[in-house]
């Protein structure tokens, strides 16, 4: 029996299968770009009390750095029994010229993504459940286009 | 008018993993600091705490709470807290206050017990808490963003982890007569690269640990001082700025940066602005600077520091490592003291303790760790979301 396929954080990326995007929003007077949608993390101090539009970002940057990490990692961190290492990505994004964070997509050797590199956002499985498989965005190795 | 403030005391309780609570740590370096400054607790009119959000209630309000420990009396207290910079938040709003004129004599204090392992977000479902989120959704623990700069740093100055490793080992060094340090042991290039991987590039013995501890410093207004000393050092310069639109260096505990879209990049780097503005309040430039104490949450991390602080150019740092220039003897020694390698890091401590290190540069008191003749030191360091914070002293 096949789980159903649910957002690890609802409202954050379009759980498009093929061409998945992240959910920001972008300022009506500034043009600038937030993420994620739902936190009011940052503002452009030129416009601090703008509206904001829901906006679908880009799905293709550059790598601006990579960790790899070889320890389990404290809750909330769902890991896999046993643990595996897994690789977080730091992307900048060409369009919006903003740095996103995104774990390397699964199957990916990690010694063969460099800084500068070109990705691209898919979707992975983040953790599951018994009734769930929790999915998540994750940046591979972009395979050419435009982006 | 000059805007400088006295250090006239300064304590610690050694760093370790000593399992007690931190008001104890917190007593223990103000009766160190307050025996330094020749002073009473009785005579303390306003006392600074920096506060610890990892021992409840008491940590939260730990102005308040140190007072009490030592026996209230009715003098003015504030708790403040930035994180890494929850210390210099204290100094600074001490040193505002000495120099508003509401007091002439301060008492600044932050302590700290850790518990093992990562540090870790609050418990519980917080999923409007970007600090909870960035372990459940990406695993991205604190050593994931050292890791980031680390990485960076090869692959743009071709950097190596032997350099990385090569700050660990001077820094093992710098510490070892320093009696107040957690570890004091020499270590070499290839310990640290036999060292298990924690964030790749990043081995275990690179990263610094959490640990127990407390520091304290007494301020007082210069006229104050010259009633009880000579030349004191002084605290020139503090800054405790936050980074300026857009910042495009991603940040603990962040998902992503700002936006650079269509709008101009700042001057300087959020870092790189830091220790400019506290140089900016004190009157100087990098190239008066005599020794250093950086937060050294990784190696890579301290070589980013000297860039940040004007010691070298970007991409020069591995080089002046190199050279000796950083290692006591050299040009402009960075953490005689053994920094966050030697020490691990107790939060709202670890700012004050900076200060403390560079107090006793000045005074010539630093035992077996001593920069020849410094006369102007600066410290350097940065809280999450955004907090950061340097503070000159000078003789």
């Amino acid at each position: 029996m096949s789980k159903n396929r649910v957002a690890a954080a609802e409202g954050w990326f379009t759980m498009d299968a093929d061409e998945p995007r992240l959910l920001g929003t972008r300022g009506v007077d500034s043009g600038s770009y937030f993420f994620p949608p739902s936190m009011a993390t940052s503002a452009n101090p030129a416009h601090p009390f703008e509206e904001r539009e829901p906006v679908e970002l880009s799905r293709r940057g550059r790598v601006w750095s990579l960790a790899t990490n070889h320890y389990q990692p404290p809750e909330p961190y769902v890991s896999p029994e046993p643990f595996e290492p897994y690789t977080v990505l730091a992307v900048e994004l060409e369009e919006e010229k903003m740095v996103i964070l995104g774990q390397l997509a699964d199957g990916v050797a990690p010694e063969t993504v460099k800084v500068g590199d070109p990705v691209e956002l898919v979707l992975g499985t983040l953790y599951e459940d018994d009734d769930n498989e929790y999915l998540v965005w994750k940046w591979q190795p972009a395979t050419g286009g435009q982006g | 008018m000059s805007r400088d403030v006295a250090v006239l005391g300064v304590g610690m309780h050694p760093w370790g993993k000593w399992g007690r609570n931190f008001v104890e740590y917190g007593r223990v370096a103000a009766r160190d600091a307050l025996a330094d400054a020749g002073l009473q607790w009785s005579d303390i009119q306003f006392v600074a705490g920096a506060d610890t959000v990892r021992n409840g209630y008491p940590g939260y309000v730990a102005g308040a709470t140190f007072a009490q420990a030592l026996g209230f009396t009715g003098n003015q207290a504030a708790s403040c807290y930035g994180a890494c910079a929850s210390g210099a938040q204290a100094i600074d709003l001490a040193r505002a206050q000495i120099l508003s004129g509401k007091c002439d004599v301060a008492l600044v204090i932050g302590a700290d017990t850790t518990p093992r392992g990562f540090l870790a977000p609050n418990k519980g479902e917080r999923g409007d808490d970007p600090d909870w989120l960035r372990f459940r959704l990406l695993g991205a623990t604190n050593p994931t963003y050292f890791a980031f700069y680390a990485r960076r740093r090869m692959d743009l100055y071709g950097a190596s982890s032997a350099d990385f490793a090569r700050v660990k080992v001077k820094n093992s060094r710098h510490g070892l007569e320093n009696p107040r340090a957690r570890y004091r042991k020499e270590v070499t290039e290839e310990q640290v690269l036999s060292s298990p991987l924690v964030s790749e590039p990043l081995h275990l013995l690179e990263i610094c640990a959490t640990s127990d501890g407390g520091a304290a410093m007494v301020l007082t207004s210069m006229d104050y001082a010259r009633r009880m000393t000579t030349d004191p050092v002084r605290v020139a310069g503090v800054a405790t700025i936050t980074p300026t639109y857009p910042n495009t260096v991603i940040e603990m505990p962040n998902f992503s940066t700002d936006s650079a879209h269509g709008v101009p990049l700042p001057g300087r780097s959020f870092r790189d602005s830091i220790a400019a503005a506290a140089y900016e309040d004190a009157g100087i430039g990098p190239d008066e600077v005599d020794t250093a104490e950086v937060y050294d949450l990784s190696t890579a991390l301290e070589l980013d520091w000297y860039e940040n602080l004007g010691l070298c150019a970007p991409g020069e740092a591995e080089r002046l490592l190199n050279d000796g220039d950083t290692t006591l003897g050299g040009r402009v020694p960075v953490n005689p003291s053994g920094g966050l390698a030697c020490f691990g890091e107790a939060v709202p401590a670890q700012a004050i303790a900076q200060v403390c290190e560079l107090t006793w540069q000045l005074r010539g008191q630093a035992d077996g760790r001593q920069v020849e003749g410094a006369r102007v030191g600066v410290s350097a360091n940065q809280g999450l979301f955004g907090h950061g914070s340097s503070v000159v002293v000078r003789i």
